[in-house]
């Protein structure tokens, strides 16, 4: 089989970018992998989220504000081309706060940062009172909050279910069930599989998530991506008691409250655990005292696919030209980015983004 | 945190015979139920209940008192209401009882967990008044509630029992529409060896079936086309007969086509399961004593695989002799000489099992349930739902999970798992075991948010 | 009992008051709560929050989830609780006030 484009990793990141190809033309074949691999896209948080985000790279702060910019409008695109909903909330999202101090230090740091970004921070810092008339659930611990406007959240599975749906309607290979075992450019890319199938390509890009770290130097990238284990909660389907998401806690379009999230440097192990499950309920409990008596129906650990300073890599092979490693922690956030912005920078249009301070070479010498 | 040799999670015929066998082999034992008295579904709430309605449900089930009586014992303690949400690190048991969550740490696990009723989604299947057949020997046995205007749908030993029963309290099913054909039973006919073994199950269904038709209970076997009626509750059951379509009106509906194991538990320890042709259903891989393919994990009883409750008690009993083994309070050869005659029995137990299984099989529209069917009762999810996202490139039931949420509700996929795994396999022309069965994780059963959080490791303040 | 109710008890059981969605029930002390509501004619336990179909017990054995009601602020399981004097019962969140009192 042939093709211009073979996208090695189907979840949020490769079906973005996927779209994004197909939508310019170009065919395109994802290989995804099984039932049981990591899958940070169907046990992530679903932040679409800007705050916090590159306080050392303010480059960082305005990829994801870009994105986010855009995210409605590739939402809706995706919607409108497959009739499944993509549910998403930009009406800003919350950092709780339990101390002074440690509000105090945040908004410096986002000082400094708007500074950075001449003036395009748009966030205000909220008291308890102030906040409590936003999120009249809210308890007594919480000092204060940060409203970011540039934040919301999104429904990730629905996403993830109308890209699949949505690169199929263009015409996108998917090849499913497929563990790549092989990369290499005998003349165009060859990607072998586990089950013996073989793919031929212009281009390739590695959009594997923690595959990334045994496939990427196959292709000359260093690939220095390591696995972080967060837990997440979801309680039942409760009335509306989270008006706008928080790093705590947030309601999802379905009525449930999904709590999160863990950062645990545990290698591959995607468990739950009690002593996690517990101190996130704590938590969740310390931010919304009325969530003690919601019932906690789900649970899973997701592995977070980590880059050494957590930014994303986008990276061009340099010994094997035309191979592009993709790959970030923040799949939905950036969902749109890759879609619309991305296919211009791998196929080398003037209007491409700059994304150098994404590549490899910051680890390279570090 | 409360240490004990062996922890046993169920308390019916296999997790009470078990219990006995190890106390008396000198292992201290918690047994766990979310029960408040011990019994099972089988046996529920039988020592209350045998001196009252005894002479309805019959010897079958007042045997339970043998098996409740060996359950007081000074090594044995029985953490009744018990809901049983974590198992960790070699064991470390977290549960709730009375809105308290606590923790247990034991050596071995014995996981008696049972049967649930296999899956039957018909449409209406999910209106008020349509409950399973085992519920309805629930609220007889535990309630001493019996339903009037009664249809029984489906197939398999179960729903005459429970026929018969109804007949008992005076008030019988007005119908029985039944889901196995005469092929069935044909075929089932090379199986007459062992159920000329297992005579005495033979026996009691001839009788059963003789009591059914005595109250004129009108049978209608080899029924298709099954739907269940109504708006807000169930009002009558439609099926095709002999190719004339039937309507029956009625307030309740009994469904039964057979039970499975239940393996959520075993499932959230990476257990091993394998598909089981013959039961339709997944089965965990075990040794001949229950020993799962995870250290310290046994498993006794019907989630071992479909052999009944007399068959469960001598399954019980081989575990527990080999948890006394392991932990050095019973010589080999002496475990090999009492297991001896548990085998035999257990024999015995199981030989009318294979002509069950071919006489009374699943009924097929159940098990590939016409698209618009509501498989997943707790998300509401279709089984065409279903098989369009096969077509969107999912080949296991965690990906269908993710895409279109059945599995995702309260009940963690115990009543759609099986369907989903059937209609995945079918849509992708994969085995079962190439398909596969949900994730299990904790929490097991529900659990408030106030009860985990009082179990944090420091009772934070801040979160900063 | 509930005479309208084809759920019928086979014994008198001594009987305490209940309330279910605002309404006073009379039902047999001890009993199975779901065994108790089906007997008494309650015939939705619950409306789903994906459809707002209504649903009654199916299973009896804690497995489904078909029977959550709310008891003090809490959904729970109708089948695993056994019916005790004062309680008060009701869908679960349809309340018009979820109160915060607990």
């Amino acid at each position: 089989m042939e093709t211009d484009y073979a996208i090695v990793g189907g979840g949020i990141v490769g079906l973005s970018v996927a779209w994004g190809l197909l939508r310019r033309g170009r065919r395109v074949a994802v290989l995804d992998g099984d039932d049981g691999a990591f899958r940070a896209s169907r046990g992530n948080f679903g932040l679409v989220w800007v705050q916090g985000k590159g306080m050392r790279q303010p480059r960082y702060a305005r990829w994801s504000q870009h994105s986010a910019a855009v995210w409605a409008e590739f939402a809706a695109e995706i919607a409108a081309n497959t009739g499944r909903d993509v549910p998403l909330e930009q009406n800003g999202g919350f950092d709780l706060h339990f101390s002074e101090e440690a509000l105090e230090a945040t908004v410096a740091q986002y000082e400094a940062l708007k500074t950075a970004l001449d003036g395009d921070y748009p966030y205000e810092v909220l008291g308890h009172n102030a906040l409590r008339k936003e999120e009249p659930n809210i308890g007594p611990k919480v000092v204060g909050a940060i409203l970011h406007h540039q934040d919301g959240h999104a429904n990730p599975l629905k996403l993830l279910t109308a890209l699949a749906a949505d690169v199929r309607r263009m015409g996108g290979q998917v090849l499913i069930g497929k563990t790549v075992t092989d990369l290499s450019k005998p003349d165009a890319f060859r990607i072998t599989c586990a089950d013996g199938t073989i793919l031929s390509a212009e281009k390739i890009v590695l959009s594997a998530g923690l595959g990334a770290a045994e496939l990427g130097p196959k292709l000359g990238f260093i690939a220095p991506i390591r696995p972080q284990r967060g837990q997440v909660l979801i309680t039942e389907k409760l009335p509306k008691l989270i008006n706008r998401p928080s790093l705590i806690a947030r309601q999802v379009d379905e009525g449930g409250i999904q709590i999160g999230a863990t950062n645990e440097e545990v290698g591959l192990d995607d468990r739950v655990t009690q002593p996690g499950l517990s101190g996130l309920a704590a938590d969740a409990i310390a931010a919304y005292p009325a969530l003690a008596r919601a019932q906690l129906v789900r649970s899973w650990g997701a592995l977070r696919v980590l880059s050494p300073d957590g930014l994303p890599i986008y990276q061009e092979s340099v010994t094997m030209p035309g191979a592009f490693l993709v790959t970030c922690h923040s799949g939905i956030t950036l969902a749109a980015a890759h879609a619309r912005l991305l296919p211009d920078w791998l196929e080398g249009a003037a209007t491409a983004p700059d994304l150098e301070v994404f590549s490899e070479s910051r680890f390279a010498f570090s | 945190m409360k240490h004990r040799d062996l922890a046993i999670i169920g308390a019916g015929p296999a997790g009470m015979a078990a219990a006995a066998q190890a106390a008396a082999l000198g292992l201290s034992v918690s047994v766990l139920d979310e029960q408040p008295r011990a019994g099972g579904q089988i046996y529920r709430d039988v020592d209350r209940v045998a001196p009252r309605r005894g002479a309805i449900l019959g010897q079958d089930y007042t045997h339970g008192i043998t098996l409740t009586a060996g359950m007081h014992h000074d090594t044995i303690e029985h953490l009744a209401k018990a809901t049983v949400w974590a198992i960790e690190d070699e064991f470390r048991i977290s549960y709730t009882q009375d809105g308290c969550a606590a923790q247990l740490d034991v050596d071995r696990l014995l996981l008696a967990t049972g049967a649930l009723e296999r899956p039957m989604p018909l449409l209406g299947w999910t209106l008020p008044g349509v409950m399973t057949a085992g519920a309805g020997q629930i609220l007889l046995k535990q309630s001493g509630v019996v339903a009037r205007g009664a249809v029984l749908v489906g197939s398999g030993p179960l729903l005459y029992l429970i026929a018969a029963q109804m007949v008992r309290t005076g008030t019988p099913p007005i119908a029985m529409v039944e889901t196995q054909a005469t092929a069935n039973m044909a075929r089932a006919i090379r199986h007459i060896g062992g159920a000329l073994r297992g005579w005495r199950y033979m026996a009691k269904g001839l009788k059963m079936l003789g009591d059914i038709k005595r109250a004129q209970v009108p049978r209608y076997t080899g029924a298709t086309e099954i739907t269940i009626e109504g708006e807000t509750k169930a009002e009558a059951v439609c099926f095709s007969h002999k190719g004339q379509p039937r309507r029956i009106p009625c307030d309740v509906v009994y469904l039964h086509h057979g039970v499975v194991p239940n393996t959520q538990a075993a499932r959230s320890l990476g257990v091993s399961h394998r598909w089981h042709a013959g039961q339709s259903c997944f089965v965990p891989t075990l040794s001949v004593w229950g020993q799962s393919d995870v250290a310290g994990i046994f498993i006794a009883g019907d989630g071992a695989g479909i052999g009944g409750a007399k068959a469960a008690e001598h399954t019980g009993r081989l575990a527990a002799l080999k948890v006394a083994q392991e932990l050095g309070r019973l010589p080999a050869s002496e475990r090999d000489r009492m297991a001896a005659p548990l085998r035999a029995s257990l024999s015995r137990e199981l030989a009318v099992r294979p002509f069950l299984d071919a006489a009374y099989p699943p009924c097929a529209e159940a098990l590939h349930p016409a698209d618009p069917t509501t498989i997943c009762r707790c998300e509401e999810v279709t089984a065409g739902d279903i098989r369009g996202y096969a077509k969107l490139g999912c080949v296991g039931p965690n990906q269908t999970k993710a895409l279109g949420r059945a599995g995702m509700g309260p009940c963690q996929g115990r009543y759609c798992g099986l369907t989903v795994t059937a209609l995945l396999a079918e849509a992708n022309g994969q085995t079962p075991d190439d398909t596969g069965y949900y994730r299990i994780r904790p929490p097991l059963k529900p659990v408030t948010l106030g009860e985990l959080a009082a179990m944090a490791p420091t009772q934070q303040d801040a979160v900063e | 009992m509930n005479p309208a109710s084809p759920f019928l008890e086979l014994e008198d059981t001594p009987r305490v008051d209940v309330v279910f969605q605002g309404t006073p029930l009379s039902l047999p002390a001890g009993m199975n709560l779901a065994a108790a509501l089906l007997s008494a004619g309650v015939e939705a336990f619950r409306h789903t929050p994906v459809s707002g179909s209504p649903r009654a017990p199916f299973c009896m054995m804690g497995a489904c989830f078909d029977c959550l009601v709310e008891i003090n602020g809490v959904v729970r399981q109708a089948c695993m609780l056994e019916v005790a004097e004062g309680l008060s019962i009701s869908h679960p969140h349809e309340a018009e006030d979820d109160d915060e009192t607990s």
